[in-house]
């Protein structure tokens, strides 16, 4: 049990035929904090989906040594908590507290443990209190943080985010990266916000047209200029 | 961006927003069966039913002009539906008009009709005024699942509340960008805009239902509603529900 992610040889093509991962392999060990960037379309958020079966490509994909099988979805979703890029898209409920709820009901656990986890996660978040409002009446910062906490309330060892910075200003970007810093499980973090992919990851994959194209030390990738503008990652010479 | 909520006033304080949401909504229809059964003769008992919703707006600390506003709402439609009644109706003759070839003519238990048809409709939205801006809405959907409406209805509806002002934001911005690259032209190239704009407002909403099933699916959604069933059912309630239901009776007994 030293791989937390094992996935060997993946493609994925979409229904329009569209070819969305090519031969994909990617190995995360417990405690990582990878990042995997690429340019718009590059199959980023394709293969988050395939990490907690949304999407099944054509090879197997073992999670925590579970493989994807219809009889392990509901044991890898709880151990896989994903967050969608749009939260309007993650808190679909008309409070708070029903939202961060919705992962822990579906798990069956008792009333008393569905609102201790509720309350902790967000808590955890720095979003205590806020149970009772509506989602839609918060700010879109408050809104990330509490699409963090509907899948922390889950307890997952391995936390997945589509683009946690999209459309935050500076100062809610730099408190959220703050906040998952603190957070001990696997993290798996696909952006192409470089500034954040410096500040939280020590390994970064770098994704193009479906495929892996590199995949090191952060420092190293993010140090190898040429590379980068190769992949639409920095500015091009002009 | 800000909106208009349907449960506006909801987050004030009073004696009838602390009430359970299925006491309110048993209560309400009691109210509404009661106004609609009473015969149009008893004019006093609808100013006596007058007198409750009155009393009860008032201790639910409403804004009164923001209530006797929503409830105009209501007369539009129902005068259009009542409008013919006054005509078709047979009786003592209250006006007679001829128009081109025919001869139309008003009876006097016509208009008496219409009048009391307004009259019932006008306190059965102050009714239903009263319950949706004293409730939240999740409050309310919670209320009539434990009452026994099915789940999916329930889930329909809260979606449809959760995400009405999303879309209503995606139009808004749909039309800024619109207008902004000079709306005009003839009437037929506005048409096929608006058609446009529909059919892309209708992809995007199949496209973010697409993500949001994905989302639920994500925290271990199977396909099973489940909820946690946290109302609760207090004394006041009994008290309150017992109270009402003599207090619409009352009037049948002193006069009938």
């Amino acid at each position: 049990m030293d791989k937390v992610i094992e996935i060997k040889n993946l493609s994925f093509n979409y229904p329009d035929g569209h070819q969305g991962l090519k031969n994909v392999d990617l190995i995360v060990c417990p405690g990582e904090n990878v990042a995997v960037i690429g340019p718009n379309g590059a199959g980023k958020s394709t293969l988050l989906l395939h990490l907690n079966g949304i999407l099944r490509g054509n090879s197997t994909v073992k999670i925590c040594g579970l493989v994807m099988e219809d009889k392990n979805l509901k044991e890898i979703r709880k151990r896989v908590g994903l967050v969608f890029q749009d939260p309007e898209d993650q808190l679909f409920s008309l409070s708070v507290f029903d939202d961060v709820a919705f992962g822990p009901i579906n798990m069956d656990y008792s009333e008393s443990e569905v609102r201790q986890r509720v309350t902790r996660s967000l808590e955890w978040v720095g979003m205590g209190g806020y149970e009772q409002r509506s989602p839609h009446h918060l700010s879109f910062g408050e809104k990330k943080r509490i699409a963090i906490a509907t899948v922390l309330s889950l307890d997952p060892e391995i936390l997945v985010i589509d683009e946690p910075t999209s459309n935050l200003d500076p100062r809610s970007k730099w408190t959220l990266v703050e906040l998952l810093k603190q957070f001990p499980m696997t993290k798996i973090i696909a952006t192409h916000d470089l500034e954040l992919v410096n500040a939280l990851c020590h390994r970064t994959v770098v994704m193009d047209e479906g495929k892996v194209v590199a995949d090191g030390d952060t420092e190293v990738i993010l140090g190898d200029i040429p590379l980068l503008k190769d992949h639409g990652l920095a500015r091009a010479n002009l | 961006m800000k909106h208009s909520f349907i449960d506006e006033y909801s987050d004030l304080d009073s004696f009838i927003h602390r009430l359970d949401p299925r006491t309110k909504l048993i209560a309400s229809l009691a109210f509404i069966a009661a106004v609609v059964l009473t015969p149009a003769s008893n004019w006093r008992v609808f100013i006596f039913y007058f007198c409750i919703i009155s009393f009860l707006l008032i201790i639910s600390k409403l804004p009164p002009l923001y209530v006797l506003k929503r409830s105009l709402v209501i007369f539009p439609f129902v005068f259009l539906i009542a409008v013919f009644i006054p005509f078709f109706k047979e009786g003592e003759i209250a006006g007679s008009y001829n128009i081109w070839l025919w001869q139309v003519s008003v009876t006097y238990s016509g208009l008496f009709i219409l009048a009391n048809v307004m009259v019932k409709a006008w306190l059965c939205i102050l009714a239903l005024i009263l319950l949706s801006s004293t409730t939240k809405l999740a409050e309310l959907l919670k209320g009539l699942g434990q009452l026994g409406v099915p789940r999916v209805m329930i889930l329909i509806l809260s979606f449809m509340y959760r995400y009405i002002f999303v879309l209503a934001d995606e139009v808004m911005r749909m039309k800024q960008a619109r207008d902004s690259r000079n709306f005009g032209r003839n009437r037929l190239h506005q048409l096929k805009t608006i058609g446009n704009m529909v059919g892309t407002l209708f992809i995007r909403s199949y496209e973010r239902g697409e993500r949001i099933y994905a989302a639920m699916l994500s925290r271990g959604f199977d396909g099973q509603i489940r909820t946690m069933q946290n109302l609760s059912f207090r004394p006041v309630d009994a008290y309150f529900s017992a109270i009402f239901c003599l207090i619409l009776i009352f009037p049948c007994v002193i006069w009938w």
